[in-house]
């Protein structure tokens, strides 16, 4: 029996909303590792915080009358005026049972030697986990798609971009962003492809999916046609709305999270596919996000039976639906790892190799760090290599060079 | 393996928890009604730090004999450890996962002698396996 007089006993404490991002993923170091040797991880959806940065965001808003009644809110007490996010029906954290989605509530540096807090958080989250590139998303302004407040959804979005591309990208080359469309208004979406496609650090365009307009709309033609033209990819990336009627059936928060997330993007991939929009702009990238992976064989299944014997309905095609989502884009997160055969067959039928890009969705609930990638039996090393970095540097057009330290 | 005393009993209230780190192991420690539990500190799931996490009673569904639901209410006589990454609930006399035993937390001998607490030290290096 050896006592501890010989050795040092650290004491761990507590994880709290409050613990250094460095502690709270300290583990997920020791698993990065196993990357170690890669040339390039790049984590293509990764999440802002918005609510301790939402007085910067609404010192931005260009009405001046939302935001003075943005301000007189804040000064009310509403975290996020103007936000349709609802707080009393947030419960991502479990009761604190998963404290990062409740923060960031960490000490950080001083801000003159530092940066910007926010950008502080987000070297410490790709430090840590071994990543060289994130891809930042807000978290809140994820559901503004449905907010009924005339130029809400509109005004928030110019100034999220603003913020992005004046206060957060020019801080850190490692932070990436994407153009937050404010898809209600085509003409105001176009505008913002004009001003913001060459800002550097601007990988792409991003829809939130939590919204009730349908993709192939005469109306977005001119658009995607601007995107294309960038070369840069349209991104959907997936939310909650419990205020959907059939999802008011569902009375717990997993029930609701387990399908909406999913539904909306069904939705859109199916209008997208059906309405031959790739037949219509083959040059567009497209990447789905934070919907899982378990939904593509899925719609791929349902869809290649259905269009078979209703082809006269869906006369732009020109191959089957499946091979249409063979060539878009998905992040991997959440992935659904219980079966492992099915997950299996999945990426096979995905094209998972070339297709499959890694989303950490960090600091959500259901984050997956590298190592969900890197400890997948059935994947040869190369696929592992492509899913990490290599298939989002050729969709982002990111050199492949080691950038963390 | 190599056995470590930790402190005392009386440092640990009941219930109480304990994370330590010796040499790069991680163990968690716990005293509940009156026994002490080990495990090391690392979720089935994807390893995250199961044992740092919150403490909270297991949530039951009461249901009445004919069958309805009153809603959720928390077990009086089962205390979880909650793994802060993704909210894994290992029962903390066990250390199996409330719903699906297969997922556990890996055991650490744990025992009391003279007033004093010692666990065994496992050979591998918990925390890179």
């Amino acid at each position: 029996m050896n006592d501890r007089s010989d050795q040092t006993v650290r004491d761990l404490p507590e994880i709290t909303a409050a613990t250094d991002t460095r502690d709270y993923l300290s583990h997920a170091t020791r698993f990065a590792q196993q990357h170690e040797a890669y040339d390039l991880i790049i984590d293509v959806d990764a999440h802002l915080q918005e609510a301790q940065f939402w007085p910067e965001i609404i010192d931005l808003l260009e009405n001046d009358v939302l935001k003075q009644t943005a301000q007189a809110m804040l000064k009310g007490g509403s975290a996020m005026p103007l936000s349709n996010l609802a707080p009393g029906q947030n419960f991502q954290s479990m009761a604190g049972r998963v404290p990062h989605q409740s923060g960031p509530r960490e000490l950080t540096d001083d801000p003159e030697t530092s940066g910007h807090r926010f950008v502080q958080i987000v070297r410490r989250a790709m430090n840590t986990m071994g990543v060289d590139y994130q891809v930042i998303f807000p978290t809140a302004m994820l559901l503004l798609g449905t907010s009924p407040v005339d130029g809400a959804e509109l005004y928030l979005s110019r100034a999220y971009n603003r913020w992005l591309r004046d206060v957060i990208l020019p801080q850190d080359k490692r932070i990436l962003g994407l153009v937050y469309l404010p898809f209600n208004s085509p003409e105001d979406c176009e505008k913002l492809v004009k001003d913001f496609s060459n800002v550097p650090g601007i990988v792409g365009f991003t829809v939130t999916s939590v919204r009730h307009v349908p993709v192939h709309s005469p109306s977005y033609m001119r658009l995607y046609a601007m995107i294309e033209e960038t070369g840069k990819p349209l991104v959907f990336h997936a939310g909650p709305n419990w205020n959907d009627a059939s999802f008011q059936m569902l009375n717990r928060f997993i029930s609701m999270h387990a399908l909406s997330f999913v539904h909306y993007n069904l939705i859109h991939m199916t209008n997208w596919i059906v309405n031959a929009i790739p037949e219509r702009f083959p040059k567009l990238k497209t990447l789905w996000v934070e919907g899982g992976l378990a939904w593509i064989p899925y719609l791929m299944q349902r869809l290649d039976h259905e269009f078979l014997m209703r082809q006269n309905e869906a006369p732009g095609l020109k191959k089957l639906p499946s091979e249409y989502m063979k060539e878009m884009y998905f992040s991997s997160q959440p992935m659904e790892q219980c079966h492992p055969n099915a997950l299996k067959v999945t990426m096979d039928m995905m094209n998972a190799e070339t297709q499959l890009l890694f989303a950490s969705d960090w600091p959500h609930w259901d984050f997956n760090p590298p190592h969900t990638v890197t400890t997948l039996p059935f994947l040869s090393d190369e696929a592992k290599r492509n899913i990490l970095g290599l298939n989002a540097a050729k969709l982002f057009g990111l050199p492949i060079k080691r950038v963390r330290p | 393996m190599s056995e470590i005393n930790i402190g005392t009993v009386a440092s640990f209230d009941d219930p109480s928890r304990r994370v330590i780190e010796i040499a790069g192991i991680q163990v968690g420690v716990f005293q509940l009604d009156g026994e002490f539990y080990a495990y090391e500190n690392k979720c089935p799931h994807l390893g995250g730090p199961a044992c740092q996490g919150k403490i909270l009673p297991r949530v039951l569904e009461d249901v009445t004999e004919d069958k309805k639901s009153l809603g959720r209410v928390f077990a009086r006589n089962q205390l979880n450890v909650i793994c802060p990454w993704h909210g894994f609930e290992f029962d903390i006399r066990t250390g199996a996962h409330v719903a699906v035993p297969k997922y556990r937390l890996r055991p650490v001998a744990v025992r009391t002698e003279g007033g004093e607490v010692f666990i065994t030290l496992p050979k591998k290096n918990l925390a890179t396996s």
